[in-house]
């Protein structure tokens, strides 16, 4: 599972308000290389939640991201900005570990870079 | 199939595949440049999906639950011959039109506005799509069915073509119609619901019930079947006094 993709998931428990972010319980990660894409990082820089996204990608112990959101502006000249935003976003990958809801705990497992969103019956 | 999903063209965009099984339509996806999650509930298709080594992200998770996923942030969603599903029940827990609703609330909320989702759908009979268009429609969504081929059985494909947004921007479902008209169909109808229930056939119409009686055929129809079969060629045994003559009843 990519960054992205965590960013963009958000616990669905019935009753829970704020079911984002999910923190990660890293096992292990992998790193995909993948072509880099300059008008997609534009395009779905505005969408990602910074913090989120920062805080996940520490965890996954990749550490050269900004705390605060840069400005958009960056996008359009620092390479190497997007450079590091591209590996965060698209290259790390979670391949085993877990997602857990912030606010009832309960953990979604990761397998094979799989999450397991699947809710018991008493959670729809 | 993947042509009426795309907003616009140029920039990649992250797109929703939902019921992706082992990936196939993500490929296309791929091929097109976009990025794409895919949402599948069967842990071994998932797995297959991975020996393919497709480049999306891939989800195990139930649609009928609800996506998990936050507001607004998915530029268009697809999903092949999934959403039907949603109308069986395969455990006592599950109520269809609950888990309907819970689909279409939720994939509302995670598209961005202006966002398609085309769904591709095999609903067993007319109730069944009256029934998740309605549900469609209730959670917000403006658009129709747009169907290809809608005469062959084997070829006929129904898409729900969804467009997040108010109701308002009419402009969406013509735009369907073009884009199906683009798409090279052979043959069209979209829009209007009540039209569509008027072109469309039933996928599982009854076959013609074949006048058998309890006697059989009778002599005259094998005469007239042997017949037949002389006029095209055919090597058709004389007719004599046995012919369709009953079997004595051996036991």
């Amino acid at each position: 599972m990519r960054l992205l993709t965590h960013n963009m998931l958000s616990s669905n428990i019935k009753g829970v308000t704020n079911g984002f972010p999910l923190k990660i319980e890293v096992e292990k990660v992998v790193e995909k290389q993948v072509e880099i894409n300059h008008d997609f990082l534009r395009n779905i820089f505005p969408k990602i939640d910074w913090k989120a996204f920062s805080d996940a990608a520490r965890t996954m112990g990749y550490v050269e991201l900004p705390e605060q959101a840069p400005d958009p502006s960056v996008l359009e000249s620092d390479l190497d900005f997007l450079t590091k935003f591209h590996h965060a976003l698209l290259e790390l990958h979670l391949e085993e570990g877990a997602l857990v809801c912030p606010e009832t705990g309960r953990k979604f497992p990761v397998n094979k870079g799989i999450p397991n969103m699947l809710l018991h019956e008493d959670e729809v | 199939m993947e042509l009426l999903a795309l907003p616009d063209d140029g920039v990649p965009r992250l797109l929703l595949d939902i019921g992706c099984g082992s990936g196939l339509s993500g490929e296309t996806i791929t091929e097109n440049g976009h990025q794409w999650i895919g949402l599948d509930i069967s842990e071994s298709m998932l797995n297959v999906a991975l020996q393919n080594e497709v480049e999306g992200d891939l989800l195990l998770g139930d649609m009928g639950q609800g996506l998990g996923l936050r507001p607004g942030v998915i530029d268009g969603a697809i999903s092949i011959s999934a959403v039907q599903w949603l109308c069986n029940a395969d455990k006592s827990s599950h109520e269809p039109r609950l888990r309907l609703k819970a689909f279409f609330g939720s994939l509302y909320r995670c598209l961005a506005r202006g966002a398609r989702a085309v769904l591709q759908v095999y609903p067993e009979n007319i109730a069944q799509r009256e029934l998740i268009l309605s549900y469609a429609m209730r959670s917000g969504f403006a658009g129709g069915v747009v169907v290809d081929y809608p005469h062959s059985t084997k070829k006929r494909k129904e898409y729900l073509v969804l467009t997040c947004g108010p109701p308002s921007v009419s402009s969406a479902v013509p735009s369907g119609k073009g884009e199906d008209g683009e798409s090279c169909s052979d043959d069209e109808s979209s829009g209007d619901e009540e039209n569509q229930t008027v072109c469309i056939s039933d996928r599982h119409r009854p076959r013609k019930k074949q006048k058998v009686n309890k006697k059989g055929k009778g002599r005259e129809w094998v005469l007239r079947k042997k017949d037949q079969m002389r006029r095209k060629g055919n090597v058709v045994p004389p007719d004599t006094k046995y012919t369709a003559r009953k079997r004595k009843a051996r036991f």
